[in-house]
C-alpha cells in the first residue's frame, strides 16, 4: 500500500470505514485513546516551527504488514499470528490468541490492539455487523489484516468463476475505498504493473522505521521535505525541531 | 514465622507435627503471625478474581503498555528464586556439601517464587483457559514458548524436590510407605537437580531473550550470539548471581524473626562469595554488552542511545545505578573476605545485588515499553492499578505463608537442631 501524505486531509473516513467493515465495537465510556481499538489510527504531526513556517500533516497508521522477520509473528508462542508468504499479509487468529500481549510489545508501530472489554453493540446496531468478519472476544489481540473478509469474498468469487487469481479491482480494503482524497493506493507490490509498485519506482516514498529491518509494506509518499525527514527518522529526538504526534483515536 | 517460645513453657499444641529437637513458638503465636498474611492473600485473591471475571480492564495496562507490574515482578521473583536451582547445582553437581545447610530452604523459596509467578501469569493473560494452546500449537521460534515449557517442567521438578522435604514431617514419617517413597525419591535427587539446572538455565535465559529478540524495540534489542540474544546469557548469569544472595537474605531474615541460629556464619559467607564471583562476571559482561549495544546495535537500528536517556525519570543515572551502585559495589563487597565476615556488610551487599537484578528487570520491561519508537511518538507513563498491586501482594502473602508453614513443620535448615543443641550445651556449661 502507498499512502500519499500530501493528499491526506486527516478526515478520519478511513478509520470509520475500517471499524465498520471489521466489526470493531464502539468504545466503552471508560476507554481511553490507549485502550480503545482502532486498527487504523491517524496521527497529526507538526514541524513545531513558528508562523509562517508552521506546518502540520496527517499520518494514517495501520499494521505495516512487516515482511522480514515479522516481529509479531516470530514472538507469538502459539502461532496465532501468520505472515502469509503468498499474499504478504500478516494475519491474526484471535480464536487461537492467548492474550499474552507479547506481540504488542514486539510491534514498533503500536498497530496491535487488545480487547480490554467484551465487545458490546448498542441495541439494533448489531444488525449492521459484517457477516464476513467474526467478532472478537475479550482478552485477545487484533489488528489490521487488509480486510481479509473482502479478500476471502474475492477469492470465493474467483473460484466460483473458475479463476485462480483475483483481479485487482475485486479486492480493495475498506480504508482505501473510503478515502475521499484518494490518498491510499492498494495493490500487489510484487506485481510490477500494479499502481503502488509504479509509485514506489517513481521515488519520493519512505517507510517508517525502515532501519529496524522489519520490511514494512506500507509506503508513505510526500514531496514535503520536513515530513519525509520525520518519517525517515528512527526516533523522536528531543533537540530543536521536535515533532510531536497527536493521535486521532476513538474506539 | 513465629517466634521462639519461652523456655520452660508448655509445648505447642501442634508439637506432634514439629520435628524433634526443633523449638517452635506456641500455635497461638504462630496463628497471630499467619493471620495477617492470610488476610492479605484473601485480598489478593479478590483482586485477581476481579481481573479474571471482569477482565484486564481492571488493570492500568493498555495497548502501549502491554506489560506492567506483573511481568516486571514475575521476572524479578523468578530471578530471585534461582537460588533453588543454583544451590542444587552447587550441592549435587559440583559436590559443595556445605550447601546442604540451605538446600531445603532454597527449594521452598524456589517453589514459592515459581508457583507465585505462574499464578500471576495466569491472571495476566487475557484468556487463561487457553494456556494449554502453547503446548498444542507451539511456535518453536518464540522465546515465550521456551519460557512456558521450561517453567512448567521446572515447577514440576521443584514440586518433586519439595515432596521429600514435606514427607520428612514428623507425622508423615510415621507412614512406612511415605518413608520408602521419600527414600527412593531421594536417590533420584541428582537427576532432578541436573534436570532443574538444565531447565532453569533455559528459562532464565529465555526470559532475557524475550526482550533481547524484540527487533522493534531498539532499547531492548541485542545482537545474537549463536541463536540467542546476549540478554539470554546475561539473565542466566544475573539470576545465578543473585539466587545465593536471596537465599542468604531470607536465611538471615528467618533467623531474625524466629530468633534462632539456623546456619553457621561461614555458610552465609560462602553464599556471599559465590554471589560475588558471579556478580563480578555479570557486571563485566553487562558492560561489554552495553558498549556493543551503544556503539553498534542501536546505531544500526537508527537510534542514538543518548536519546533513550533523555526521557525523565529514566536518565543515564538508571544505567549507572544498575551497573555500578547495584552491580559493581555489591560484587566488590562480596569478594572482600574481611567485609564478608561482617554481617552488616554481607547483608547490605546481598540486598544491593537483589535490588540490582530487580532494577535490571524493571528496565527491560517498563523502560522498554515507555520509550517511543515512532518518530512522532511520545514517552509514556504507567502506574499500576490497585488490582494489579493487590494481586501481587497476594502472591507475596502466599509465599510467606507457604514458607512459614514449611519452616514450622519441616526441616528447612538441617543445621538448626545441631546448633540448638550446641547452644543448649553452652548454656548448661555456663550455669
Amino acid at each position: 500500500m502507498v499512502i500519499d501524505l500530501d493528499r491526506c486531509t486527516g478526515c478520519g473516513a478511513c478509520m470509520v470505514a475500517c471499524a465498520v467493515e471489521n466489526n470493531v465495537p464502539p468504545a466503552r465510556p471508560e476507554a481511553t485513546p490507549r485502550t480503545g481499538i482502532t486498527w487504523l489510527r491517524v496521527y497529526q504531526i507538526e514541524n513545531r516551527q513558528p508562523v509562517p513556517e508552521s506546518r502540520s500533516a496527517f499520518i494514517p497508521m495501520l499494521c505495516q504488514q512487516c515482511g522480514q522477520d515479522t516481529p509479531c509473528a516470530s514472538v507469538c508462542p502459539q502461532q496465532a499470528v501468520e505472515a502469509d508468504p503468498r499474499t504478504g499479509i500478516v494475519d491474526q487468529m484471535p480464536q487461537r490468541c492467548l492474550g499474552c500481549r507479547y506481540c504488542m510489545a514486539a510491534c514498533p508501530y503500536h498497530a496491535r490492539y487488545f480487547n480490554w472489554w467484551d465487545p458490546v453493540w448498542p441495541k439494533g446496531m448489531e444488525k449492521t455487523l459484517n457477516p464476513d468478519v467474526a467478532t472478537r472476544m475479550r482478552g485477545v489481540v487484533e489488528k489490521c489484516n487488509f480486510c481479509h473478509g473482502r479478500l476471502h469474498r474475492a477469492q470465493a468469487q474467483a473460484a466460483a468463476e473458475g479463476r485462480r487469481d483475483i483481479r485487482p479491482e475485486e479486492y480493495v480494503p475498506a480504508c482505501v475505498e473510503s478515502c475521499p482524497a484518494g490518498a491510499m493506493v492498494f495493490g500487489d507490490l510484487a506485481e510490477e504493473r500494479s499502481e503502488p509498485a509504479k509509485m514506489i519506482r517513481k521515488g519520493g516514498t519512505v517507510r517508517l522505521l525502515e532501519s529496524l529491518g522489519t520490511g514494512p509494506k506500507i509506503y508513505y509518499k510526500t514531496n514535503r521535505e520536513w515530513l519525509r525527514e520525520i518519517a525517515a527518522r528512527g526516533a523522536p529526538g528531543n533537540g530543536p525541531g521536535v515533532h510531536a504526534g497527536k493521535e486521532q483515536a476513538n474506539g | 514465622m513465629g517466634r521462639e517460645c519461652t523456655r520452660g513453657r508448655s509445648k505447642p499444641m501442634d508439637s506432634h507435627l514439629i520435628l524433634r529437637g526443633l523449638e517452635r513458638c506456641t500455635f497461638r503465636k504462630f496463628l497471630g503471625w499467619i493471620l495477617p498474611w492470610i488476610a492479605l492473600l484473601a485480598f489478593g485473591v479478590y483482586a485477581a478474581g476481579r481481573c479474571l471475571v471482569l477482565g484486564l480492564n481492571q488493570t492500568n495496562m493498555d495497548n502501549r503498555f502491554a506489560f506492567g507490574l506483573w511481568i516486571f515482578l514475575d521476572l524479578t521473583i523468578i530471578a530471585l528464586g534461582a537460588g533453588a536451582f543454583f544451590t542444587g547445582f552447587l550441592l549435587y553437581i559440583l559436590k559443595r556439601s556445605e550447601m546442604k545447610a540451605v538446600i531445603n530452604s532454597a527449594v521452598v523459596i524456589g517453589f514459592v517464587c515459581y508457583s507465585g509467578a505462574v499464578c500471576a501469569l495466569f491472571v495476566d493473560v487475557g484468556q487463561p483457559l487457553r494456556s494449554w494452546f502453547t503446548f498444542w500449537h507451539p511456535n518453536v521460534h518464540s522465546m515465550l514458548t521456551e519460557v512456558t515449557f521450561c517453567i512448567t517442567c521446572y515447577l514440576i521438578v521443584l514440586l518433586i524436590e519439595y515432596v521429600p522435604i514435606f514427607l520428612k514431617n514428623r507425622k508423615l514419617r510415621q507412614v512406612p510407605s511415605f518413608l520408602v517413597f521419600e527414600h527412593e525419591l531421594h536417590k533420584l535427587t541428582y537427576v532432578f537437580a541436573g534436570a532443574g539446572t538444565f531447565l532453569s538455565f533455559f528459562h532464565q535465559g529465555s526470559l532475557g531473550g524475550l526482550f533481547g529478540v524484540l527487533r522493534g524495540r531498539p532499547f531492548a534489542f541485542r545482537p545474537e550470539l549463536g541463536i540467542w540474544p546476549s540478554t539470554f546469557f546475561l539473565f542466566i548469569l544475573s539470576a545465578a548471581a543473585v539466587g545465593p544472595s536471596f537465599v542468604l537474605l531470607t536465611t538471615w531474615l528467618v533467623s531474625k524473626i524466629s530468633r534462632k541460629v539456623l546456619v553457621r556464619q561461614e555458610i552465609l559467607s560462602q553464599l556471599g562469595r559465590i554471589s560475588g564471583i558471579l556478580l563480578a562476571a555479570y557486571v563485566f559482561l553487562k558492560c561489554v554488552d552495553t558498549l556493543i549495544w551503544m556503539n553498534g546495535t542501536s546505531r544500526a537500528a537508527g537510534f542514538d542511545v543518548h536519546e533513550f536517556y533523555t526521557y525523565q525519570p529514566f536518565g543515564v543515572w538508571i544505567l549507572f545505578f544498575e551497573i555500578v551502585v547495584l552491580g559493581l559495589v555489591p560484587a566488590a563487597i562480596l569478594l572482600d573476605s574481611k567485609k564478608r565476615a561482617s554481617m552488616p556488610w554481607l547483608l547490605s551487599a546481598a540486598a544491593l545485588a537483589c535490588a540490582g537484578v530487580a532494577l535490571n528487570r524493571f528496565v527491560m520491561t517498563i523502560q522498554t515499553l515507555a520509550l517511543p519508537t515512532l518518530p512522532f511518538d511520545r514517552f509514556l507513563s504507567y502506574w499500576p492499578s490497585w488490582q494489579e498491586s493487590a494481586t501481587f501482594l497476594g502472591v507475596a502473602a502466599y509465599g510467606v505463608l507457604v514458607y512459614s508453614i514449611s519452616f514450622r513443620y519441616l526441616n528447612l535448615f538441617p543445621q538448626e537442631r545441631e546448633l540448638a543443641a550446641d547452644a543448649a550445651a553452652r548454656r548448661e556449661v555456663r550455669r
